[in-house]
C-alpha cells in the first residue's frame, strides 16, 4: 500500500484521521470510505464497486470534510493526515436524499434495491417531480428495452449512469471497450457507438457489465424473460458454488438454481482469481446441463433464453 | 488504408471497425489533412488527434459517419464506442446526417435582447424546422457565441455573422444558397473599447490601435519587453515578479496565479502550460477581443508562464465558436516562431518553448480546466476528480499550469514594469486592472478596462452610456450564467472581488448583461436554466439530473405566470443545495446561482444563503 500517492509525494505508511470525532488509522492511500468503514461507520454507495477504481459519479457517498467548500465523495477522496470528516450532518443528509430522489425521478429504480433502500433511509420524495414532468413540453418517452441477442438485454430506462459497466468492459477488467457513454448531460447514455446492436458491436458476451450493473438496466436474457413472465422468484432460488468446467483456470462459479434449473451464473466477488468476473463460457455455457434431461429441444417460455449451444 | 490495428480483447471475428464500409473520398481527404506528415505508425495511440479529426470530418461532410469514425479509430487504434462517446459529446459535431452547413443562431441572453427570436422565425420560414432537412444549409439554435456586443450573431462554418438583421440574414442565406459562400456574411459592427481609472488602459493598450497581424507593430509598441527582461531574470525571479503583482486568475475562480505556477514548477518535468481560451460564459467576450486584437500578448504571456515553470510545450485551447480568434493566434504564432520568439533557444537563450493550438467543438464544460485536458487528450470533456490538481497531474498526466487568456495577457506588462507596480493598482485580493464584457441594454456595448474599485454604475453609465432612451435598469446579470443577478439597488457596488462577494455576487469572468425594465426576467432565468441543462456533461447525478429538474421547475412557474409558491421554492432550494454541495465541478456547483439570485428580484428569497 505504500505506493506513491497520485500527487507524486511519498506518504507516510499510515495516516490518522478523525471520523465523526473518532480517531482512526488507515494505510496511506486509503480512501475516506476505507477509513469510515475502519472506524466502524458506513456511508451509502451506488457507483462504487469494490473491484473497480472509484468512479465518483453518483455522489451519494459524499461527506463533509473540514476546510472543503463542497462535500467530497468518500469513495474517491484519499485520507490525508489530520483530516476531519463528518458523515452524517444535515448537509450530507440533504445531498444523499436528493441524489436518491433525482435518480428515482429519472430512472426506473424498482429493481435497484440500493437506490430504493437509500431513498427510504434518507426520506426521498421522487413523486413531487411527477406533476412537473407531466406538464413539461419535453416529455420523456420510455425507451423500449433492447433485446438484440440471446444472452443479455439492455433496458436503459433503468440506467442510473453509474459507469460501472463501462469500466468493467474497458481497461479495468475486460479490455473489450464495446460500450461507452455517449451524448451529454441529461441525454447521456450507455452505447456501443452509433446505437449498434450488440451483435454488431465489439461485445464478446462476457457478461461482466451485467455482473456489475446495480439496477438491472443490463440483465441476463433468461432473467429478463422470466421476470416478464412473472416466474422469476429469488426466494425459490438457491446458489451452488462449483468450478467452471471449460479451461484450466478453474474459475469458481455460482449457479443460481430455481425449480431445479440453472437460471443464472455469477462468480464470487471476493475470489482472488475472478473478482466476480467470468468469460462467455463460464457465464453462459451451462445450457448443456439441461440438454439431456428433456425431450424436445424447444424453448419453453419460462426457460432462460440463454440456452445457446456450448460456445466451443 | 493503413493495416487494421488489432483491437484489445477481440477474437478472430471481425469487429465494428473491420466491418465498417470504406469512407467517402471527401472524408479520407479531410483525414489526410489532419494526419499531415505523420506516418501511419506515428498515428497509433495519438488519441489527442481525435478531436481535430472529428472537426475535419464535420467540416467536410457536415456530419460524422460510422465509416469515417471507424477509419479514425483504426488509425488512432482506439475503440469505436469511445470515439463515438467523444463525437456525440460536442454540440458542433453531428453523428447523424444533417445539412452540410449549419447556421448556429445564438439565442442566448444578450442576442435575444437584440431580436434573435425574430431571426429564428425568419430562419424557420426560409429553411424549415431547426436541425432538419436535407439541403445544403440548415440551422439550429446555439448557446452564447461570445459576440454579445455586436449581436444577434450566428456561427456558420468557420465564419461568424454578427449584427444580424432580418434582411441581412435573408441576404446572407440567399447568397449562400446561390453558391456564393464567400459573399454570405453579415457584419461590420465594431466593438467599443474603453478604459477608466489608474493604470488603464493596460490590457487594451494596443487593442484597436496596433495592427494585430503584425509582430513588428507589437514589438514597436512594447511587445516582448517582458520576455526579454524575464530571460535576463531567470525563472525564479520571473515567478517572484508575478507573485509580487498579486495577480489572480481572470477566468472566474480568482486563484493566485503565482501560487499555481510555483506549485507546478516544483513537480518533475516534463511540464505543460495551457492557455484556456474556451471563453464560453454567456455574456463574456473579452478574451475574444484580446485574442483578435492583441494575439501576441497572449502568446508572450504563455511563453512567460512556460519560462517560469520550466515547460517546453504549451497548448492554446480555443473554443470552437471562435474561428477568428483561432486564425489570429495561428497567424501570430507563425510570425513569433519565424522571428525566434517561439521554438528552440528563444532569443538565443537556453530556453526553448513552442505552442500548439487546439479548437473545441461546442461544450461549455470544456472551459473547466480538467475537462479541457480531457478534450485535448481525445476523451469526453468530463471534469476529473480533484485532487490531484492540474499542477501535479494535468494534461497528459503531467504537471500543468492552465491560465485564462486575460490572466496571461496581463503577465507581459507585469514583467516589463514590475510586480510591485501592478500590485499598486487596486487593493486586497483585487490587484491590477480588469476587463469587463458589457452588453444588453446599454448604448455602447463593448469591452472596458477598469481599475478595481470602480463602481458598477460608473462602468455602465460613463463607459457604456447607460440604458438607451434613458430607461431604467431592472437587473444586471453579473458574471454570466454562472453568476448572479444584481438589482438596481446594488449598482453602487465597487467592482472588486471582495465588494461583490459581500453582496452575494461574483466578478466571475467579468461580464455585465444589462436588462432594462421591459425584459421578462423569467424568460431570462429560464434561458439560463436551459443553458445549464444543455451544457451539463452528465457525469454526476446532482448536475445531470439537477439541471434538468431546475429547468422544469422554472418552466412550470413561468408557464403558470408565477409566483414561486412554497413547494416550488423548496424544490429549487433542495436542488441548489445538492448541486452546490455534491457536483463534481464548478458547472454544477454554480448552476443554481442565477436562478437563486433571481428569486430576490422576483420577490422570493432563496432559502439557501450559503453559496
Amino acid at each position: 500500500m505504500a505506493e506513491l500517492a497520485r500527487g507524486g509525494r511519498r506518504d507516510a505508511a499510515e495516516v490518522e484521521i478523525r471520523v465523526d470525532g473518532r480517531e482512526v488509522r488507515v494505510p496511506a492511500g486509503a480512501t475516506l470510505l476505507d477509513a469510515i468503514r475502519a472506524a466502524g461507520g458506513d456511508v451509502p454507495t451506488l457507483c462504487y464497486h469494490e473491484t473497480l477504481e472509484p468512479i465518483g459519479a453518483c455522489r451519494i457517498c459524499v461527506v463533509e470534510l473540514e476546510g472543503s467548500r463542497t462535500l467530497v465523495p468518500a469513495c474517491q477522496r484519499r485520507a490525508e493526515p489530520g483530516t476531519l470528516v463528518r458523515t452524517d450532518t444535515e448537509r450530507v443528509q440533504t445531498s444523499r436524499r436528493m441524489v436518491a430522489e433525482l435518480l428515482q425521478s429519472s430512472a426506473d429504480t424498482s429493481l435497484a434495491p440500493d437506490v430504493e433502500r437509500y431513498g427510504r433511509a434518507y426520506g426521498s420524495r421522487p413523486e413531487r417531480w411527477r406533476p412537473l414532468l407531466d406538464g413539461a413540453q419535453e416529455v420523456e418517452a420510455p425507451t423500449p428495452a433492447r433485446v438484440d441477442n440471446d444472452l443479455y438485454v439492455r433496458d436503459l430506462d433503468r440506467c442510473i449512469l453509474c459507469y460501472r459497466c463501462v469500466e468493467a468492459c474497458g481497461e479495468q477488467v475486460q479490455n473489450t471497450f464495446a460500450i461507452g457513454v455517449a451524448g451529454r448531460g441529461y441525454g447521456a447514455r450507455i452505447d456501443a457507438g452509433f446505437e449498434l446492436p450488440l451483435p454488431e458491436s465489439a461485445c464478446v458476451y462476457c457478461g461482466n457489465c451485467v455482473a456489475v450493473c446495480p439496477t438491472e438496466a443490463l440483465v441476463f436474457r433468461g432473467e429478463y424473460e422470466m421476470r416478464r413472465a412473472g416466474t422469476w422468484d429469488e426466494a425459490r432460488q438457491h446458489v451452488t458454488t462449483t468450478t467452471c468446467p471449460y479451461c484450466g483456470v478453474g474459475c469458481p462459479i455460482e449457479l443460481h438454481v430455481q425449480d431445479n434449473r440453472i437460471v443464472k451464473a455469477t462468480a464470487p466477488v471476493d475470489d482472488p482469481t475472478t473478482h466476480g468476473y467470468l468469460c462467455i463460457k463460464g457465464r453462459f455455457g451451462w445450457a448443456y446441463v439441461h440438454a439431456g434431461l428433456e425431450t424436445g429441444a424447444g424453448q419453453e417460455p419460462d426457460r432462460p433464453a440463454a440456452a445457446g449451444a456450448s460456445p466451443d | 488504408m493503413s493495416p487494421l490495428a488489432p483491437m484489445p480483447g477481440r477474437g478472430l471475428e471481425p469487429g465494428p471497425l473491420e466491418k465498417a464500409p470504406d469512407p467517402e473520398p471527401q472524408e479520407l481527404a479531410a483525414l489526410e489533412g489532419v494526419w499531415g506528415a505523420l506516418a501511419p505508425q506515428e498515428r497509433r495511440g495519438r488519441r489527442d488527434l481525435l478531436l481535430p479529426a472529428l472537426r475535419a470530418l464535420q467540416a467536410s461532410r457536415g456530419w460524422i459517419s460510422y465509416s469515417a469514425l471507424a477509419a479514425v479509430c483504426r488509425e488512432l487504434t482506439m475503440p469505436l464506442a469511445e470515439a463515438y462517446g467523444v463525437a456525440s459529446f460536442y454540440e458542433l459535431l453531428a453523428t447523424e446526417p444533417r445539412p452540410r452547413r449549419m447556421i448556429h443562431l445564438c439565442d442566448d441572453v444578450a442576442c435575444t435582447l437584440k431580436g434573435a427570436g425574430m431571426l429564428a422565425g425568419r430562419l424557420q420560414a426560409l429553411l424549415g424546422h431547426p436541425e432538419q432537412g436535407e439541403g445544403p444549409l440548415g440551422w439550429s439554435l446555439s448557446p452564447c457565441l461570445g459576440q454579445c456586443e455586436r449581436g444577434p450573431a450566428a456561427l456558420v462554418g468557420d465564419r461568424v455573422w454578427v449584427g444580424l438583421t432580418p434582411e441581412g440574414l435573408e441576404d446572407a442565406v440567399g447568397a449562400w444558397m446561390a453558391g456564393e459562400e464567400a459573399r454570405a456574411h453579415a457584419g461590420g459592427v465594431g466593438t467599443h473599447l474603453g478604459s477608466l481609472g489608474e493604470g488603464t488602459p493596460l490590457l487594451l493598450r494596443r487593442c484597436g490601435r496596433v495592427d494585430p497581424g503584425s509582430l513588428e507593430a507589437y514589438v514597436e509598441h512594447g511587445g516582448y519587453r517582458g520576455l526579454r527582461r524575464a530571460l535576463q531574470l531567470g525563472p525564479e525571479a520571473t515567478l517572484a515578479e508575478v507573485e509580487a503583482s498579486g495577480l489572480v486568475g481572470r477566468g472566474g475562480a480568482a486563484f493566485p496565479t503565482a501560487r499555481k505556477w510555483a506549485s507546478a514548477a516544483r513537480e518533475p518535468a516534463p511540464r505543460y502550460v495551457v492557455c484556456n481560451a474556451d471563453e464560453s460564459e454567456p455574456g463574456s467576450f473579452k478574451d475574444r477581443v484580446l485574442m483578435e486584437q492583441d494575439p501576441f500578448a497572449v502568446l508572450e504571456g504563455l511563453t512567460l508562464a512556460a519560462l517560469a515553470v520550466g515547460a517546453e510545450r504549451g497548448f492554446i485551447y480555443v473554443r470552437g465558436e471562435y474561428p477568428e480568434s483561432h486564425r489570429s493566434l495561428l497567424r501570430a504564432a507563425e510570425q513569433a516562431r519565424a522571428a525566434g520568439f517561439l521554438g528552440e533557444r528563444i532569443l538565443e537563450s537556453g530556453f526553448s518553448f513552442d505552442v500548439e493550438l487546439r479548437q473545441g467543438a461546442g461544450a461549455y464544460v470544456c472551459g473547466e480546466e480538467t475537462a479541457l485536458f480531457n478534450s485535448i487528450e481525445g476523451l469526453r470533456g468530463e471534469p476529473r476528480a480533484r485532487p490531484p490538481y492540474p499542477a501535479q497531474v494535468g494534461l497528459f498526466g503531467r504537471p500543468t499550469v492552465i491560465n485564462n487568456v486575460e490572466t496571461l495577457a496581463a503577465v507581459p506588462a507585469i514583467l516589463e514594469r514590475g510586480g510591485g507596480w501592478y500590485a499598486s493598482l487596486g487593493s486586497g485580493r483585487s490587484r491590477g486592472t480588469k476587463l469587463l464584457s458589457v452588453s444588453g441594454h446599454v448604448v455602447r456595448a463593448g469591452v472596458y478596462e477598469v481599475a478595481f474599485g470602480t463602481p458598477l454604475r460608473t462602468i455602465l453609465e460613463d463607459l457604456a452610456g447607460g440604458v438607451p432612451g434613458g430607461g431604467a435598469v431592472q437587473a444586471v446579470l453579473c458574471g454570466g450564467a454562472a453568476g448572479t443577478f444584481l438589482g438596481p439597488d446594488q449598482l453602487d457596488t465597487p467592482l472588486s472581488l471582495e465588494a461583490l462577494q459581500a453582496v452575494g455576487g461574483t466578478v466571475g469572468s467579468g461580464s455585465l448583461v444589462v436588462l432594462d425594465e421591459t425584459v421578462d426576467l423569467w424568460a431570462v432565468v429560464e434561458r439560463i436554466a436551459r443553458f445549464f441543462r444543455d451544457e451539463s456533461c452528465g457525469q454526476c447525478v446532482p448536475c445531470r439530473v439537477g439541471t434538468q429538474r431546475q429547468l422544469e421547475v422554472v418552466s412550470a412557474v413561468r408557464r403558470a405566470g408565477g409566483p414561486v409558491d412554497d413547494q416550488a421554492l423548496a424544490m429549487l432550494n433542495d436542488l441548489a443545495q445538492v448541486m452546490r454541495d455534491a457536483s463534481i465541478c464548478g458547472l454544477g456547483q454554480l448552476a443554481p446561482n442565477a436562478v437563486q439570485s433571481s428569486l430576490r428580484l422576483l420577490g422570493r428569497s432563496g432559502g439557501d444563503e450559503r453559496g
